[in-house]
């Protein structure tokens, strides 16, 4: 997505390339670089430093900027008097729960509208886009009370898991997202497979998953982050401090604990989508960028 | 929304010079044509489902809930009556006007700085990646932990914090940020934008790209300068792109609940932090009143599709 060197914008190359426009150039490059960084990357550094600050350290005026003396232990009691492992184990279990479900109901359901067509499948995807328009703070009432007491089964799911992957699976984004992308994949290649005697699921499984890798990456990766990131949902279906996620645990925690022991224990919780940015950089934002938002 | 205009898609019934297997699977005829259906409501069954219990049947019990009351128990048909209860709440009009002043400084800054910032990085021919990965970080973050960040570090009121030691050092008065009633909602947008501006940079940049070099060259020729050439260029070029963004960031900042959560520890000082999204919660997980909750959330569906349909009105307006 890289725009190549010659595409021209909004200032010319040459003008860039020459005399005053060189020099402004630069200029405007440093003090981007340096800004950006100071202003994305500088609050992390402080949050990492910080939580390694001593209480008195961190009253004082003006602040240091690197830990005079550190103090590890601020880590070690976030992760034992939080109990983070148990935390950070919570939310990677919905997360991969989430991540399988989505990809299992999500894929069947975007393959069938895109490729085997079914009367209404028209209706259907309608209906399932009309809910990106509805935003979640409006159902969160009605939804809590329908997973509290499901219809017809009258299962409580409060507490479940699949209070979470549940509701996760009905995202008409991704299945739209993965449309798109089934969409484009040659129609050819579909009947050739049905001559050979190929059934929907042997296609779907043989031909378009393979094929579609790149955006089930993406598919996947929303998915955890959807689940990391995710805060007052899991606080209202899993009340206890045993399924509690880590965004939930830390709040929880927040009053009684010491700030910097706080902030040490949102550094930890933050790791795991960081990390997995920073892997996966290229496909997230290629996912962003080609989720259907053309004008 | 360009939701709809699915490219490539060349339809297994569509106008395609019949093969010898069309031909035959078509002669197979209808019994053939409902076993193909079947498979596929097969596989569209799990995803419907929980899109029928999570969300199409939420949607309309929602609305049920909102004229009802359930006592001990029982439900009964109450009218109007939590819609009045609502609307009497004291809190109910300070909670729209907080909601309101918060949308419209996120416009402000969350809406108009990535749209700036996008135009910014798409000149730059260097550090694309690092920048872009800088920008897109925050959002990555569980907003929990950026929010707590915010709370104990950069708005900490002690001239300790992170802002008021920058404020210090450039020899400018301090403020006691959450403490002060009149800084609540400025506070709250700063640290919303830093999280999430990352999604619209990238979104605005994809657009940027798409631009035609030409209409630059031409208006160039024509003696346009940087700021006309955005004025004539950019701006119309990437209007649906505006218009939707700008769709979205009503709807997202109209939510606004886990900022007051955690920077104001809900309704902040004076109620300067309580918002729509903290009153349905209030109502609905604290005072036991799940039906005033669920008819708040009714009046907030209706105002944001009110918004709905001036976007629509406005961009059918413009094609």
């Amino acid at each position: 997505m890289a725009a190549d060197s010659t595409t021209r914008t909004l200032i010319s190359h040459a003008q860039l390339r020459r005399g005053r426009g060189r020099v402004l150039y630069w200029a405007v490059l440093s003090v981007v670089v340096a800004g950006f960084t100071l202003v994305f990357l500088g609050p992390l550094y402080w949050m990492v430093t910080g939580a390694l600050k001593s209480g008195q350290e961190i009253a004082q005026t003006p602040p240091t900027l690197f830990p005079r003396d550190p103090q590890p232990r601020n880590y070690v009691d976030a992760w034992t008097n939080l109990e983070l492992a148990k935390l950070l184990f919570n939310t990677f279990y919905y997360a991969t729960g989430a991540v399988l479900f989505q990809l299992v109901f999500d894929t069947a359901a975007a393959y069938a509208l895109s490729k085997l067509r079914p009367v209404l499948g028209k209706l259907i995807l309608g209906m399932m886009l009309a809910t990106l328009m509805i935003p979640a703070m409006v159902l969160i009432v009605p939804q809590y009370v329908t997973v509290i007491d499901l219809p017809i089964v009258h299962v409580n799911l409060l507490d479940s898991p699949f209070a979470i992957w549940l509701p996760l699976v009905a995202n008409a984004f991704n299945i739209f997202l993965l449309k798109r992308f089934f969409d484009s994949i040659p129609e050819d290649l579909m009947a050739a497979a049905v001559m050979d005697g190929a059934s929907p699921l042997r296609t779907l499984w043989s031909i378009v998953l393979p094929m579609s890798r790149p955006i089930l990456g993406v598919v996947a990766i929303f998915a955890v982050t959807a689940v990391w990131k995710d805060f007052l949902w899991p606080k209202l279906v899993m009340p206890s401090p045993e399924t509690r996620t880590v965004s939930v645990g830390i709040y929880a925690f927040a009053g009684g604990t010491p700030m910097n022991v706080v902030i040490a224990a949102s550094v930890i919780a933050a790791i795991p989508t960081v990390v997995l940015f920073l892997i996966f950089q290229r496909n997230i934002m290629s996912g962003l960028t080609t989720g259907g938002l053309k004008g | 929304m360009a939701l709809t205009t699915a490219p490539g898609a060349t339809r297994r019934t569509g106008p395609v010079a019949p093969t010898p297997s069309r031909t035959a699977a078509r002669r197979a005829g209808l019994g053939r044509k409902v076993r193909d259906n079947l498979t596929g409501h097969a596989f569209l069954i799990g995803a419907v489902a929980c899109f029928a219990v999570f969300s199409w049947y939420p949607m309309v019990r929602g609305v049920v809930m909102s004229f009802q009351r359930t006592r001990r128990g029982e439900t009964t048909w109450v009218g109007w009556d939590n819609y009045s209860r609502i609307i009497a709440d004291p809190s109910f009009w300070t909670a729209w006007k907080n909601t309101f002043v918060f949308t419209g400084l996120a416009l402000v800054l969350g809406y108009a700085v990535p749209f700036f910032v996008a135009i910014l990085l798409n000149e730059l021919r260097h550090a694309k990646g690092y920048l872009r990965v800088l920008v897109y970080l925050p959002v990555m973050l569980p907003p929990a932990s950026a929010l707590f960040l915010f709370k104990f570090y950069a708005y900490d009121p002690s001239e300790a914090g992170l802002f008021n030691a920058i404020l210090t050092a450039l020899g400018l008065p301090t403020s006691e940020w959450m403490q002060s009633p009149t800084m609540t909602m400025p506070a709250m947008v700063i640290a919303s934008t830093w999280m999430n501006m990352g999604g619209a940079v990238l979104i605005y940049l994809a657009a940027l790209q798409n631009i035609p070099g030409e209409l630059y060259e031409a208006a160039e020729i024509d003696g346009a300068g940087v700021w006309r050439r955005i004025l004539h260029v950019t701006i119309p070029q990437t209007r649906l792109i505006l218009a939707l963004l700008a769709m979205l960031q009503i709807v997202a900042t109209m939510q606004l609940f886990i900022e007051p959560l955690i920077l104001a520890n809900g309704a902040g000082t004076q109620d300067s932090a309580t918002s729509v999204a903290y009153l349905i919660y209030q109502h609905g997980f604290f005072q036991n009143d799940l039906n005033g909750a669920a008819a708040l959330g009714v009046i907030m569906l209706v105002v944001l599709a009110g918004f709905s349909a001036v976007y629509l009105r406005l961009t059918a307006r413009q094609d």
